[in-house]
């Protein structure tokens, strides 16, 4: 069980509250018309599933019902923070992007 | 060479009080260099290793394992077994798998006490009652066992299930496969071992993979915990963990690792001979030979590794057994745990060659590849020994997610399983 900090309501709530979102800052290609079905599928399907710190999406859904994103350690389930999606991309950046 | 395992060897031996039966398989210590290496040592990967020495004739196999033997899914599933899927493809393979699983006690010398014991799969809503016509038709046209039954047909079966017209969500019908059921799940893997001991595969533990080697678009060797090995055939069988063992490679998986849960009663009187499994009410249940209720339902949403889930996916998991069986509301559960399971965007595996030359995957059978143990096996120790996928998974390429072939199984296998 998390308990997660819901940067909108500035709460700490229990995970059931909460719905998952997946793998954060997935960009949609701008010119998808431009993509071949490889780089397309890619942006689809392929996910980095670290063993390790994680950047996802969760969504207050009996809250606020905004999405937010979470720095989670998938090995340990060690949470590092939460942010607003504008706030967790200058964090995400600011690492480089990485994992 | 290890003797065949026989009634006389049970009988004599049992009146030396079982003493001085030998190890199953060999504890090997890794070699510098093998024709093929396996990596992962679940049923998955050991099956693989014994097809490609019985069938393939390739004699220099190591199966590399970081924990122990058989302790990753192969060992935390919920044994169910069953090819009832909606797709040719996927049904074909599956049925292939239970082809396998008729013969496998005989064909490997060991105990999988594999149980047809039939497999229900129930309806609630008209929709679910279309869905499981449907399936029953495709799985009838593709020669695997399946009939649709209706609700009084079901609890004349299936006595203890609620089939209540006040019912949340009344049991209007089920799909029943006949030579579905269970298998015990750790002979599986040791079966799988020994056997493939016995062609001279080196199966070695606590050994795990750290990094590939690759030069000019192959694979040369592996990074080790126990040292560099060398080989210039890989197949990674690592379920969980494929996504990690890809990225060694510089690989990108459709791949999201998630945990799944399993729960186990006390031992009861038998109740329950069949398996029953609900979509709709998102739950199922069988009842081991030791008289445990095997207890299973959905993954935790978010991507972990970590073995265990959360307790709310418990709460979940019971209300929704016993919303089918309101009788087991005093069964005490004595374990619990969890499981990596590698889930795919259309519920169907990964058998593959891939970019790297030499190196293949068999993964993203997310809840649900127990039951194609032999057949996994099977077909990759093809694809790997030939270099070329066997007829029945062709359409299992990591190429599908680029051309759009998908195969949408998350109807058939629905509740994980
Ligand atoms: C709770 C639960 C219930 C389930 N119920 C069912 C069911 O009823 N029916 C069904 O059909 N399926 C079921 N499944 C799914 C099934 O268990 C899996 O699909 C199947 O066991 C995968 O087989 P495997 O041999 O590939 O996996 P595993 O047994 O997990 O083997 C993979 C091995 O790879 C090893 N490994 C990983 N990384 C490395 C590395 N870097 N180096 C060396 N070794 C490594 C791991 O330690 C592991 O032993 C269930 C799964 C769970 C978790
Ligand atoms: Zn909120």
């Amino acid at each position: 069980m998390f308990v997660l900090f819901c940067p909108h309501c500035g709460e700490k709530r229990e995970e059931e509250e909460f719905g998952y979102g997946g793998e954060a800052f997935i960009p949609r290609p701008a010119t998808p018309e431009a993509l071949d079905d490889e780089a397309w599928g890619d942006y689809l399907f392929m996910r980095k599933n670290p063993k390790g710190w994680h950047w996802e999406m969760w969504s207050h859904n009996t809250g606020c019902r905004k999405f937010f994103v979470v720095k989670r350690n998938t090995a340990t389930n060690a949470i590092a923070g939460s942010w607003t999606l504008a706030e967790g991309r200058k964090a995400y950046d600011a690492e480089g992007g990485s994992t | 060479m290890r003797k065949d395992y026989s009634s006389w060897s049970l009988f004599t031996k049992g009146l030396r009080h079982n003493e001085g039966w030998n190890p199953a398989w060999r504890s090997a210590e890794p070699k510098p260099s093998y024709d093929v290496v396996i990596v992962g040592a679940g049923g998955h990967g050991l099956a693989t290793a014994y097809y490609l020495a019985k069938d393939h004739g390739v004699r220099n196999i190591a199966v590399l394992e970081k924990g122990y033997l058989g302790g990753g899914n192969t060992a935390r599933n919920t044994t169910i077994v069953r090819s009832n899927y909606l797709w040719d493809e996927a049904a074909l393979l599956y049925e292939h798998a239970l082809k396998l699983w008729e013969g496998l006690t005989e064909d490997l010398n060991f105990n999988v006490m594999f149980s047809q014991r039939g497999v229900f799969n129930l309806g609630h809503t008209l929709q679910d009652m279309r869905d499981i016509e449907r399936r029953v038709n495709a799985n009838n046209l593709d020669g695997i066992d399946a009939m649709v039954l209706d609700a009084a047909e079901v609890k004349r079966r299936i006595p203890i299930l609620n089939t209540s017209k006040s019912a949340r969500y009344p049991v209007l019908g089920a799909s029943f496969q006949p030579r579905g059921g269970v298998a015990r799940h750790d002979a599986v893997a040791w079966g799988f071992a020994r056997a493939a001991s016995k062609y001279g595969v080196d199966i070695i533990e606590n050994c795990e993979v750290t990094g590939m080697d690759i030069a000019n678009g192959r694979i040369a060797g592996l990074e080790t915990t126990r040292g560099t090995i060398r080989s210039e055939r890989v197949g990674c069988v690592a379920s969980g963990h494929s996504s990690v063992l890809a990225k060694m490679a510089g690989i990108r998986m459709p791949i999201e690792s998630h945990p799944l849960q399993a729960f186990v009663s006390e031992s009861m009187k038998p109740v329950l001979d069949t398996v029953v499994m609900s979509n709709a009410v998102h739950g199922y249940a069988s009842q081991s030979d030791k008289g445990e209720l095997v207890i299973g339902a959905g993954i935790d949403h978010y991507t972990s590794y970590t073995q265990r889930g959360s307790p709310h996916i418990i709460e979940h998991t019971a209300a929704a057994i016993l919303e089918l069986f309101p009788m087991f509301s005093r069964a005490r559960m004595n374990r619990q745990w969890g499981g990596i399971v590698d889930t795919t965007p259309d519920a169907c595996p990964i058998i593959s060659k891939t970019k790297v030359k030499g190196l293949y995957f068999n993964c993203g059978w997310g809840t649900g590849g127990f039951k194609a143990t032999p057949g996994s096996g099977n077909v990759f120790a093809h694809t790997i020994a030939r270099d070329d996928p066997h007829p029945l998974n062709r359409a299992f390429d990591l190429a599908r997610f680029s051309t759009g072939h998908l195969i949408d199984e998350h109807g058939a296998a629905g509740v994980a399983h």
